[in-house]
């Protein structure tokens, strides 16, 4: 690892710097993605945090009403309900993912798999399919009474539900878990093959068993893909919204509320409730908290990264 | 070698881009511009409805200048949102709308729907059903044409309440509750709720309660739950029916879990709409014969009051341009007031809004559904279900009136439930809890409001 | 020109043959140590037990797969009366799929088209934004380079549902919205895509190979595209396949943008059929969407299988590290 970073640093010193004119040229490729960045993105930011300072009413119209909307986030008790189940969500779902994923990673980086391909292949498949998809799929199998879940209830006489309020959280982690440890668990391996086998070599002169060769040579390395894993997992936990909405009229007694998480508050407020300009604000204190989150987790290693 | 491949795989992809992407912009854009190719008048039409779809031919051999496209937006749910996003970007917006009574009110007092009285349908009271013509006409507009009603029906599995020994259908709630007492005894349930706000709507509606009004002006609205006797009659009872374990509270209603009740008879009857027929019989095929229909349980002996439950209007958006409201509306006029073109949807499973069907003998005396490949499916085993379903469409009761946000109402109902069907609360406290929001909400709204 | 030709290629060729010898090494140490495990410092040989172990986890991930092809092969009759697992009373798999496509006039060909295009548009515009913007970030210092991504990750945590409005009424104002680029702008914008090449980029085309093309007086679009590029084709196939899933996966976008039933991808359409159960007036037909949705995963599951080579060996050349 070592060897890499300091190539990478000679590379980064030898790109052009100081040539007047010339500072301006990394923009001819960057500025497609900038440009359509701005359309997609940075626009309706903006345009969420004009709109989150005005109130539409039934009666009486549009009115600006500044900041009346983000004070009354703040006293939203269903509004913090779902903060808290995302933020539960997150720290439970999101370390045994990637748990997870490191493990399957090292397992494959080890070599001693029968059948490499097939357990490559396998586990990165539940990526390929959409969340509609499988939101559905593990619907259909969750059901305590007509589901797979309800046949192995009447074969072991049981009376598990995995859908009744307490762990439906689970359930749903479960599904998230499933979509995404496969694709995890690609940029940890890939991370791992670049560490020369060379470096295994030598530390078997030296001895080191294999657990010290993982703790040592390939723990370190995974720290880097580490951080961008740990950081698109959180927005992703955070975000929460496909699996929980498309299993909201398959989950029994209203479980899944309109305001479950921040997400499908954030829809339901704009969508049936007339309410986009509360939603918007919403939807800022969210980026504000999520990027909290993201960089209080990560700064160090981003600011290596910006080196 | 490689690196050539990957340049000409790219400028490939680019080429197919291109051409993809011409294509595409050549084919779009159509939606609802004014008027299409060869000087036809082209509408568009929003609709979730299987039925609306087939008047299109019909309607298009005998206005050769006019080309309907109906589009189906999804759910009723989702074209709401869909209704609602295109109406404040003023742009993208239907011609026509299929909309529900209960959300009639919401798009009408916001004044987005065409007042259709001046075009020709302020005349139309005695055609339709009291209950749909009611709900259409608001403040002294008619705001859409009624497409179909939900008068509600009993719609029982026979087999099984023969089964349990229920051989007299019940006729009151107190009979309702003795035969659900005996159905759980065979190991089904009676009916299942987890919780529908429509659902809760009908029943309070049946019962006589009136908690909703809103003001002449649309600037004061009451919402009275809590305080209306009749909203608590219903709760009592239903609370009791929870109590004692007689209702299904486990499965939702139209998932895939309740499909699969329906079919084999753990749920054994249904309070439902008489749009139902098609519903049970695409949902739950392997039940075709055992069910029946019958009129609603009342609250006295002898009673026959009955509220509508669903039900559809086909409403017009506002637009500028004359040609195509006027386009519009004759669409308008031939799916839901042209014999010919409310025949069509009859036939395709439509529980039909006007009084000529409702009499006709053809629709009386229908005893089989067609299924999905056009046959005959003796479905109520032979029963002349319409029958029933036409004299429950008569005895609905008039003046129930939705709030003006009625959608965001029953959207966050569930809501207000989720302690009452895991009963760690009573009904009572749920909807107590739902008035106290729909308050808070109707306020911020700028409404006036009143208890 | 000609000698700027011959000086690319001069260092072209270098550089492919290093490139080349490093990835024999490689391979070579790489089957040295899994056969005889002499590089490997613990024992080499293969683990029953290991395997076992992440043949558990394999066979939870693949344990939907089968669900979703056993209940693809029944009649909607069987599918909500019989067990879901089991079979179903009739074999009606090739049933389903004739049904899928000819259901309401073939709509679902249209789809699959439809995907189709958007896949190859927006996800080949995606990973050719993100190869540029990657390599820009990793290979050259321009004012502003240090907030792009800092930038870009601030707005990716903004709740994209939230979002939808702003976009909406932005794309409505542009006149956008039920065309396919409502769908196919938006698919432009990857950010994971961003950083992989990003990363790539700073690895795999080595600064000297730069300069030496400076020095020669080519352009920087020639340099990017007659040295660069090929240098980074297996990150673009990654970054490719990332993008690809992600716009063929894309649900919640095209559910807002697109009203009209003629531009729907797979995953609306399909929602729309699953909707039908739950509807008054609709018909259920969740066979078909069991059927649709296994034929809507299928072309992905065969890229994969197809560019496997491609993305490991992308990913392996040190796509994402630090």
């Amino acid at each position: 690892m070592a060897a890499v970073t300091s190539g990478a640093a000679t590379q980064s010193s030898s790109a052009p710097r100081g040539h007047m004119g010339s500072r301006w040229r990394g923009w001819l490729f960057m500025g497609p993605f900038a440009l359509v960045f701005v359309v997609v993105f940075v626009v309706p930011v903006l345009y969420a945090v004009w709109i989150s300072l005005f109130q539409h009413r039934m009666v009486g119209g549009t009115v600006f009403v500044g900041l009346a909307n983000y004070r009354r986030l703040l006293a939203d008790g269903q509004f913090w309900s779902s903060v808290r189940r995302v933020v539960v969500f997150t720290v439970v779902q999101v370390p045994i993912m990637l748990c997870l994923s490191a493990l399957m990673a090292l397992a494959l980086d080890s070599l001693r798999l029968h059948g490499m391909r097939f357990f490559r292949i396998s586990t990165f498949l539940p990526y390929a399919v959409p969340a509609v998809v499988s939101a559905l799929v593990w619907g259909f199998m969750y059901g305590a009474k007509y589901g797979l879940v309800g046949s192995l209830n009447a074969w072991l006489g049981t009376h598990v539900d995995v859908l009744q309020p307490s762990v439906l959280l689970a359930a749903i982690g479960n599904i998230n878990t499933w979509e995404f440890t496969g694709y995890n668990m690609l940029i940890f391996y890939s991370s791992l093959s670049t560490v020369p086998r060379s470096l295994y070599e030598a530390a078997a002169i030296d001895g080191a068993g294999e657990w010290q060769v993982v703790r040592r040579v390939k723990l370190p390395e995974l720290r880097g893909s580490l951080a961008i894993t740990v950081i698109f997992s959180i927005i992703g936990s955070f975000q929460l919204f496909n699996e929980p909405s498309v299993m909201q009229n398959m989950v029994p007694g209203n479980a899944i509320t309109t305001y479950y998480t921040p997400n499908m508050y954030a829809y339901n407020l704009s969508f049936s409730g007339n309410q986009s300009n509360y939603a918007a604000a919403l939807a800022i204190v969210m980026a504000a908290l999520t990027m909290l989150v993201a960089y209080a987790v990560q700064l160090r290693s981003m600011r290596e990264q910006m080196r | 070698m490689r690196f050539e491949k990957m340049t000409k795989v790219i400028a490939l992809t680019g080429a197919v881009a291109m051409a993809f992407g011409l294509a595409g912009c050549g084919g779009s854009g159509s939606g609802s511009s004014a008027s299409g190719k060869g000087g036809k008048t082209e509408i568009l039409v929003w609709s979730w409805d299987s039925t609306l779809p087939r008047t299109v031919k019909g309607f298009e051999a005998k206005n050769p200048d006019i080309k309907v496209k109906v589009t189906n937006v999804g759910t009723n749910k989702k074209e709401y949102t869909a209704l609602n996003n295109a109406l404040s970007a003023n742009k993208g917006a239907p011609d026509l709308a299929q909309v529900e009574y209960y959300a009639l009110p919401e798009y009408a007092t916001q004044d987005k729907l065409q007042d259709l009285s001046d075009m020709g349908a302020s005349g139309y009271k005695s055609f339709y059903t009291p209950g749909t013509w009611n709900s259409v006409n608001l403040n002294g507009g008619v705001y859409a044409l009624p497409m179909d009603s939900g008068p509600m029906a009993l719609f029982y599995n026979k087999e099984v309440f023969d089964k349990a020994g229920v051989t007299e259908v019940p006729t009151t709630w107190d009979e309702y509750y003795e035969a659900a007492k005996k159905i759980k005894a065979v190991g089904s349930y009676i009916t299942s709720d987890s919780g529908d706000a429509g659902f809760f709507d009908s029943m309070t509606w049946q019962a006589g309660a009136k908690p909703f009004a809103t003001s002449k002006d649309g600037k004061t609205v009451t919402i009275n739950l809590t305080g209306d006797s009749k909203v608590k009659k219903w709760d009592d009872y239903w609370q009791k029916m929870i109590n004692e374990d007689l209702i299904n509270t486990k499965i939702p209603g139209w998932s895939d879990d309740w499909n699969k009740g329906l079919n084999d008879g753990s749920i054994a009857s249904l309070l439902m709409g008489a749009w139902m027929p098609y519903n049970l019989l695409s949902g739950a095929p392997d039940a075709s014969g055992k069910w029946r229909v019958a009129q609603m349980p009342t609250w006295e002996k002898g009673g026959t009051e009955n509220s509508e439950n669903g039900g559809s209007s086909l409403a017009m958006i506002k637009t500028k341009d004359d040609s195509k409201s006027k386009a519009a509306y004759k669409f308008l006029e031939y799916a839901c007031h042209n014999a010919e073109g409310i025949k069509t949807r009859v036939d395709g499973g439509a529980f039909p809004a006007d009084n000529n069907t409702l009499k006709s003998n053809e629709f009386l005396s229908m005893t089989s559904l067609k299924d999905a490949d056009g046959k005959d499916n003796a479905y109520f085993g032979g029963q002349k279900f319409n029958e029933v379903l036409s004299q429950a469409a008569k005895n609905v009761l008039p003046g129930y009136k939705f709030l003006p946000f009625e959608v965001y109402a029953r959207g966050i109902y569930g809501d207000k439930m989720t302690a009452f069907t895991s009963k760690s609360a009573t009904l009572d406290q749920g909807i107590a809890a739902w008035q106290k929001d729909l308050q808070n909400y109707a306020k911020q709204q700028g409404y006036t409001v009143k208890e | 020109m000609s000698v700027l030709d011959a000086g690319g290629r001069r260092v072209r060729a270098a550089e492919r043959a290093r490139a080349r010898r490093v990835a024999a090494d490689e391979r070579a140490e790489r089957r040295r140590a899994a056969s005889s495990g002499f590089s490997n410092p613990s024992n080499p040989r293969r683990s029953v037990w290991l395997t076992l172990a992440c043949g558990v986890f394999a066979l939870y991930c693949l344990f939907p797969f089968a669900y979703l092809l056993v209940n693809a092969t029944k009649t909607q009759a069987d599918f909500t009366s019989t067990f879901g697992l089991g079979p179903g009373r009739s074999f009606a798999l090739w049933d389903n799929i004739r049904e899928v496509f000819s259901y309401q006039d073939g709509i679902f060909a249209r789809w699959l088209a439809n995907t189709l295009m958007y896949v190859v548009v927006g996800a080949g515009g995606a990973t050719l934004l993100a190869v540029m913007g990657g390599y820009a970030l990793a290979k050259f210092r321009f004012p502003g380079r240090k907030a792009v991504f800092a930038v870009v990750l601030g707005a990716i945590s903004v709740p994209g549902i939230a979002l939808a409005v702003p976009q909406f009424l932005l794309f409505a104002k542009l006149g956008l919205t039920n065309t396919p680029w409502a769908m196919i702008v938006p698919s432009l914008i990857s950010p994971f895509g961003l950083y992989l090449m990003w990363i790539f980029s700073d690895q795999a085309v080595p600064g000297e190979l730069l300069e030496a093309a400076r020095v020669d007086g080519a352009s920087e679009w020639r340099t990017f595209r007659t040295i660069s590029l090929p240098l980074l084709a297996p990150g673009i196939v990654t970054c490719a396949l990332f993008t690809i899933v992600a716009t063929w996966n894309n649900y919640f976008l095209p559910l807002i943008m697109l009203k009209d039933a003629d531009w729907y991808p797979l995953t609306i359409g399909l929602n729309q059929w699953k909707d039908q159960a739950s509807t008054a007036g609709g018909q259920a037909i969740q066979n078909l969407v069991i059927t649709g949705s296994l034929i809507t995963i299928i072309p992905l599951v065969i890229a994969f299988l197809l560019l496997q080579k491609y993305w490991q060996s992308g990913l392996a050349a040190g796509a994402v590290k630090e």
